[in-house]
């Protein structure tokens, strides 16, 4: 079964009120033709869970800026007004959480943990509704796992099969929304034939990828 | 001294105070100004929390690469011997005690080593980012701030009143006018620019200063 797919198609995929995560830190490793794509396809009430809502006109923030989410779940929003604006107006809801916790709650929700212990925001409004453990004599916050529907990655290279490459910075999330939710979608710049990434190499492996799309800009 | 000259002073100092072989990562803003000082005759490994170890200098204009970026997301460059990793690697980096240093801003700092620097309730909610995870991992936390806001208030206090970012947890102040320590809940001033005068520190801060016995000047 071939998992490649037009654009079209994995656009469809995400419905309205869907739980999405996407790759990508300030717009550096974007899935932005399928983002483009959603926003043309008019989705609404979208959760998003991303490392940020980037720049109004770029990466995932257009989908905050397009009134495609509901509610965002993100370390930094700073550098897009329209979702501080919308949080304040009530139209969408935002959860802001330290980036650290955001990266490992991913993690550990693609990993089958139940929670992990953390020191970060203890002592602070992070803590708020928390359980705290003391381990080893410190205070911990009890951070739990998080999951999705659809995982938006983007990618370098994906052979047929889908293992994936990510190049440089661009690598952020991406790896890891990719094994935390039930359906994976990667938008890759290149398509190689199965066999041409060294299997050293690979960073995500073709087990967790449902479909690829080819980038087209 | 207008406000580019003090921000050059904190950024010199502090490069100054780093070491051979230090890991570091630096904050958004004034601390990223840290990098145009780092001495030459030292290796530091600077850290970007969006995922790679070696950050360098900006690229030339017409050199800049969509795939690599800071944290701030700038286009940036990797030094040779630097690697990429995700974001979760990144923060096992930085939570797990293998950062020796992190410079961060501050909307308001105190004695006890509180920092708070990520949100203004009701004005400015950017998010935390990095830096509360930042402030609680590495070995060492630098405050690199203004002595006092732009109204002149100031920033170092007996207490943060704004929401926290962390703690307990920060180790050193850099300001235009001095270098403080926080030891055992107290502020004490152990180097001092000589532009400036102890009492000068002392109406500029808002709590109460200790000068250490060996008050030296600073050096930048």
């Amino acid at each position: 079964m071939s998992k490649i797919i037009s654009i079209e198609k994995a656009a469809e995929k995400v419905k309205s009120g869907s739980r999405v995560m996407i790759g990508g830190f300030l717009a550096c490793g974007s899935p932005d033709n399928i983002i483009d794509k959603l926003i043309e396809n008019g989705v609404e009430n979208l959760t998003i869970i991303a490392n940020d809502t980037s720049f109004p006109d770029r990466g995932l923030g257009k989908l905050v800026s397009n009134d495609c989410a509901a509610k965002v779940i993100a370390s930094h929003i700073g550098t897009n007004p329209d979702t501080g604006k919308k949080m304040n107006d009530g139209s969408m809801e935002v959860e802001l959480v330290p980036q650290g916790t955001l990266a490992e709650r991913v993690r550990i929700g693609g990993a089958g943990l139940g929670g992990f212990l953390t020191p970060t925001g203890v002592g602070t409004v992070v803590e708020e509704g928390k359980t705290v453990i003391e381990s080893r004599g410190e205070k911990f916050l009890l951070e739990l796992p998080i999951n999705a529907d659809i995982a938006l990655v983007k990618a370098w290279k994906a052979d047929k099969k889908g293992n994936l490459l990510y190049r440089k910075s661009a690598r952020n999330f991406n790896p890891l929304i990719a094994k935390a939710c039930e359906m994976v979608i990667v938008e890759a710049e290149e398509i190689v034939e199965v066999g041409e990434i060294d299997p050293n190499h690979v960073m995500t492996s073709s087990i967790f990828v449902d479909y690829i799309v080819r980038s087209e800009y | 001294m207008d406000t580019r000259e003090k921000k050059n002073i904190i950024a010199k100092r502090i490069a100054r105070s780093l070491e051979d072989g230090d890991v570091v990562n630096l904050g958004i803003g004034m601390p990223t100004l840290v990098a145009n000082y780092i001495p030459d005759d030292i290796d530091i490994m600077l850290q970007s929390e969006n995922g790679f170890l070696g950050l360098g200098p900006k690229p030339e204009a017409g050199k800049e690469d969509k795939d690599l970026t800071n944290a701030g997301g700038e286009p940036v460059t990797i030094r040779e011997g630097g690697m990429f990793f995700d974001s979760a690697e990144s923060f096992t980096i930085i939570r797990g005690g293998h950062l020796d240093k992190t410079v961060l801003g501050a909307l308001q700092v105190d004695a006890k080593g509180n920092l708070a620097n990520w949100m203004i309730p009701n004005k400015i909610v950017p998010g935390m980012g990095g830096a509360m995870d930042l402030v609680v991992g590495a070995k060492e936390v630098i405050i690199a701030t203004l002595q006092t806001t732009k109204k002149g208030n100031p920033k170092i206090l007996s207490e943060c009143t704004l929401p926290l970012t962390a703690k307990n947890e920060v180790d050193y102040i850099v300001t235009e006018m001095g270098f403080y320590k926080i030891e055992n809940e107290e502020l004490i001033l152990i180097e001092i620019n000589p532009d400036y005068t102890v009492e000068d520190v002392k109406n500029a801060t808002g709590v109460e200063l200790k000068i250490s016995e060996e008050l030296k000047e600073m050096i930048f």
